[in-house]
């Protein structure tokens, strides 16, 4: 196989694409996607200072890596989860990638915030780890972001996982989750950031091949709670759906951006309002987050030994 | 003499037979080639390349937090609870 531009040998075939690109071919049509994923949906712009989450994983660090070069403002966030080695280790990855392109990263810990790592929040809320998990994220970087007084945050959000999102919540009809699915999604409250996902343009295996041809050295080994996690069904059925048919999770995820999304944003919108707690931003009196960090608060102290309460 | 394959999620080895293409070896694992990056040194190899005897390739799994996808199923999803 030879690569498209340079006719030289290839290093990736892009089936959906019916192309094929030698490593630097490929760097280049890589950052064009993302260029043309900010330009679309006016992402951010040169002047603001971005925050990048990141997880040690090969989106976020691919994301960070091609905004760096890009010449964009960018700050780093690193959620620490407390899931045992998998968050030493992906905090590690973080921290070396910072050091070497001398950029800057927070560090937030879920377990000062909530009150106990993502493996105490499982087993007090007795729910799937990845609730509990993704609560706590979506709600710190927003915090974090407003806090440092950055108007936008940016997500590794690839292809593969918008396509997964997207069939998750097809299977169930989830009429509130379907029009919020967007790669930008404006600020509709002064506490509420901008939330964008540069990389939705682009598939898991094109991320893992830009983080491998850059040498950007990211965390392979999976979340110990990934494990049985529906996302990841939905992936590997996804995934024969492509290999029968190349460009499916393109088509369908696409398909629903231009075509049916609109179809399903409703008229009434939804009334914001601040938590009494915390301040954030929730539709009811005091968030989910506040209600979480309580329960697992109450968990800790009625699991202390009596001396101690 | 064989093809040494170096596979993660957990991380392990098997040996193939070389002399073929990668394809031909992904299909004998039953991994679905765009679910994997195939690493040979420091370069990546298409499916299409011609795998030597002593060759060492990896076969690095795509997804987030995921291993390589089979062909057969194996797919469980988790029962979705009605909110009351």
């Amino acid at each position: 196989v030879k690569c498209r531009k340079c006719g030289g040998p290839a290093a990736l075939e892009l089936r959906r694409h019916n192309a094929a690109f030698c490593a630097t071919d490929f760097m280049e049509f890589f950052r064009n996607q993302v260029r043309e994923a900010i330009r679309k949906h006016r992402m951010f712009t040169r002047d603001e200072r971005v925050l990048v989450a990141v997880s040690g994983g090969k989106d976020s660090l691919a994301l960070w890596d091609v905004l760096l070069d890009e010449g964009y403002d960018t700050t780093g966030l690193y959620l620490d989860l407390g899931i045992f080695d998998y968050s030493v280790e992906s905090h590690a990855k973080c921290e070396a990638f910072a050091a070497r392109r001398g950029a800057r990263l927070i560090v937030s810990r879920v377990a000062d915030e909530v009150g106990g790592p993502v493996p105490v929040i499982k087993q007090v809320t007795r729910r799937p780890p990845c609730s509990g998990c993704g609560l706590s994220k979506r709600y710190l970087m927003n915090r974090v972001a407003l806090e440092h007084g950055l108007p936008v945050v940016a997500t590794g959000h690839n292809l593969d996982d918008e396509a997964a999102t997207l069939f998750g919540s097809v299977m169930h009809w989830q009429m509130d989750a379907l029009p919020r699915q967007s790669p930008a999604l404006a600020s509709t409250h002064p506490k509420l950031v901008r939330r964008v996902k540069p990389l939705y343009r682009l598939s898991e295996r094109e991320t893992a091949a830009y983080a491998f041809v850059r040498k950007i050295d990211y965390i392979v080994e999976e979340c110990p709670f990934a494990k049985g996690a529906t996302s990841i069904a939905h992936k590997q059925i996804l995934d024969r759906m492509e290999d029968a048919s190349p460009g499916a999770k393109h088509n369908f995820l696409f398909g629903f951006l231009e075509k049916a999304r609109p179809a399903f944003q409703r008229a009434e919108a939804v009334v914001l309002q601040e938590c009494v707690r915390c301040g954030q931003v929730t539709t009811g009196t005091v968030c989910a987050f506040c209600k979480l960090a309580d329960q697992v608060k109450r968990a800790a102290v009625g699991a202390a030994p009596a001396s101690e309460r | 003499v064989s093809v040494k394959v170096v596979l993660r999620n957990p991380r392990r080895e098997v040996e193939v037979a070389g002399n073929r293409r990668v394809k031909e070896v992904l299909r004998e694992l039953d991994i679905l080639p765009e679910t994997v990056l195939v690493i040979r040194g420091d370069d990546l190899v298409t499916a299409d390349q011609l795998l030597r005897d002593d060759d060492t390739i990896e076969l690095r799994p795509v997804m987030s937090g995921g291993s390589a996808s089979r062909s057969t199923s194996d797919v469980r999803g988790e029962p979705v609870k009605e909110r009351a």
